[in-house]
């Protein structure tokens, strides 16, 4: 395995004619789960959606498990979760996960299995347009986890939900990372942020930070993740 | 492509469907329907309405399958899935032979239905058998399908695509020669509508209820309406992007 899943250099995107990532670069190792964070606008969206070929890039360069990013083969390979639950509503959550599963070649099993994963298998009959926003996030969560991806991107997955079901989810994504698999969460809530082995802070398409959390604590002074990204802010002469 | 993925995307589109019984009953109710109303409107005008009813017992599924397709690739570009479908292996036409194979089956159904109660009920007569009819309507199902594809890249909200189809349909129904001869329209209009794929979708059907041989013509016609639904469906392919700004 190399050692980093995500490697980025200059990246510049460009969205209806503003900059909305500048020349940025960093590497995400292989294994772990990365915290993507910043305040709303920032450009995360933008940044998880060029990791995963989605977005049309003005330039630099992206990486992703050894190739280029979008490349036909990574398809298999990446797990792209998006913010709003992109599921279909009007059909159960089984008949959406055989769905996803058909398409990316896994059998029924691996289905029930990955239900079970999310803590969905009491709904697994149910239409997705009557579960809850947060059962919906999960079966959005579920279509990405069938292929068992080497790497997921995660746009606020935890968006919505519970304390004991964000809890909950962030064990998933550590025994996921156990098992080799490298997370990409991005997330607004600085108290998730203690939960990852490193940390990207962004403002206004810029890179600020990346460093592990403990780095950051002690960088800054601050216990408090949420006040030590102020800190970095202030630091860095943002207002 | 990947005829695993095809047929369980075709699948997929049927069983959303499937959870909206109402949209079933319309689609297989609503034709007949509209035929036997206008059975009645031409009471005893039995040639009028064998002119007008009988092709239009294939023009039902160009019209409802324009519909209901576009809405349905809106809603999957509008909700998300179709970015995500973009970004796991799967082929573009993986997607549209999918919708394909859902759309065709529908209006199979649908054909079925209406021709029973015109040509089985109402006493509308088919010269060159019902199946020739039925043959056409599927056609004629998949180029309104395609059409309908295309177009929902041109919607924002379902709004503007359901306003495609007086904008887009409506005046090829009127130009294809059902209500009015084209000979008798304006020179122009008569030009125009040779340009219209619903056009020869009407002439085919024309030709299949009327006593005359067939001949060459509608072989013309049918390859026409292959050929658009070909063209229509690489250039909805060409507006399904995986990378987008």
């Amino acid at each position: 395995m190399p050692e980093f899943a995500v490697e980025i250099e200059d990246l510049e995107v460009v969205r209806g004619g503003n900059p909305v990532i500048r020349s940025m670069s960093l590497e995400v190792g292989a294994g772990t789960i990365t915290g993507l964070l910043g305040p709303s606008g920032c450009g995360k969206t933008t940044l998880m959606r060029s990791i995963v070929g989605a977005q049309i890039v003005a330039g630099g360069r992206i990486r992703v498990l050894g190739r280029a990013a979008g490349s036909q083969d990574l398809r298999s390979t990446v797990g792209y979760v998006t913010q709003a639950p992109s599921v279909y509503g009007d059909l159960t959550v089984r008949e959406n996960l055989e769905y996803f599963g058909r398409v990316v070649g896994v059998g029924d099993d691996r289905v029930s299995e990955t239900v079970s994963l999310v803590g969905l298998e009491d709904h697994f009959d149910r239409l997705v347009s009557s579960l809850s926003g947060g059962e919906t996030a999960r079966v959005s969560l579920a279509s990405a986890l069938l292929n068992r991806p080497r790497l997921l991107v995660l746009d606020e997955p935890t968006v919505g939900l519970d304390p004991v079901l964000r809890a909950e989810l962030w064990r998933d994504f550590r025994e996921l990372a156990d098992g080799g698999v490298t997370l990409l969460v991005s997330s607004h809530v600085m108290d998730e942020a203690g939960e990852c082995d490193d940390l990207l802070l962004m403002r206004e398409g810029r890179l600020l930070r990346h460093c592990a959390p403990d780095a950051l604590r002690r960088e800054t002074g601050e216990e408090d993740l949420g006040r030590a990204f102020l800190e970095v802010i202030e630091r860095t002469g943002g207002s | 492509m990947s005829p695993r993925i095809t047929l369980a995307t075709g699948g997929r589109v049927l069983r959303q469907i499937r959870h909206d019984p109402r949209t079933i009953a319309l689609l297989l109710a609503v034709p007949a329907l509209l035929l036997t109303l206008m059975r009645f409107v031409f009471d005893g005008q039995e040639q009028v309405f064998q002119s007008i009813g009988a092709p239009l017992c294939g023009l039902f599924p160009f019209i409802v399958m324009f519909l209901v397709s576009s809405i349905t690739m809106l809603r999957e570009r509008t909700t998300g899935t179709l970015e995500r479908l973009m970004t796991l292996p799967m082929s573009k036409l993986d997607l549209l032979l999918g919708y394909g194979l859902a759309f065709g089956a529908l209006a199979a159904a649908q054909a079925i239905v209406v021709c029973l109660v015109g040509f089985g009920l109402l006493g509308l007569v088919a010269p060159h058998g019902v199946l020739l009819v039925g043959a056409l309507a599927i056609l004629n199902a998949l180029l309104g399908m395609a059409l309908g594809l295309l177009l929902s890249a041109f919607a924002r909200t379902e709004f503007q695509a359901v306003q495609f189809m007086p904008a887009f349909i409506f005046p090829q129904l009127l130009l294809c020669g059902l209500f009015v001869a084209r000979a008798d329209m304006a020179p122009l209009l008569e030009a125009v509508s040779w340009l219209l794929p619903f056009t020869y979708a009407y002439d085919a059907l024309e030709r299949a209820v009327s006593p005359a041989a067939l001949g060459a013509a509608i072989l013309v016609d049918v390859l026409v309406v292959i050929g658009t639904t070909i063209g229509a469906l690489a250039l909805g392919a060409l507006t399904l992007k995986r990378r987008t700004p």
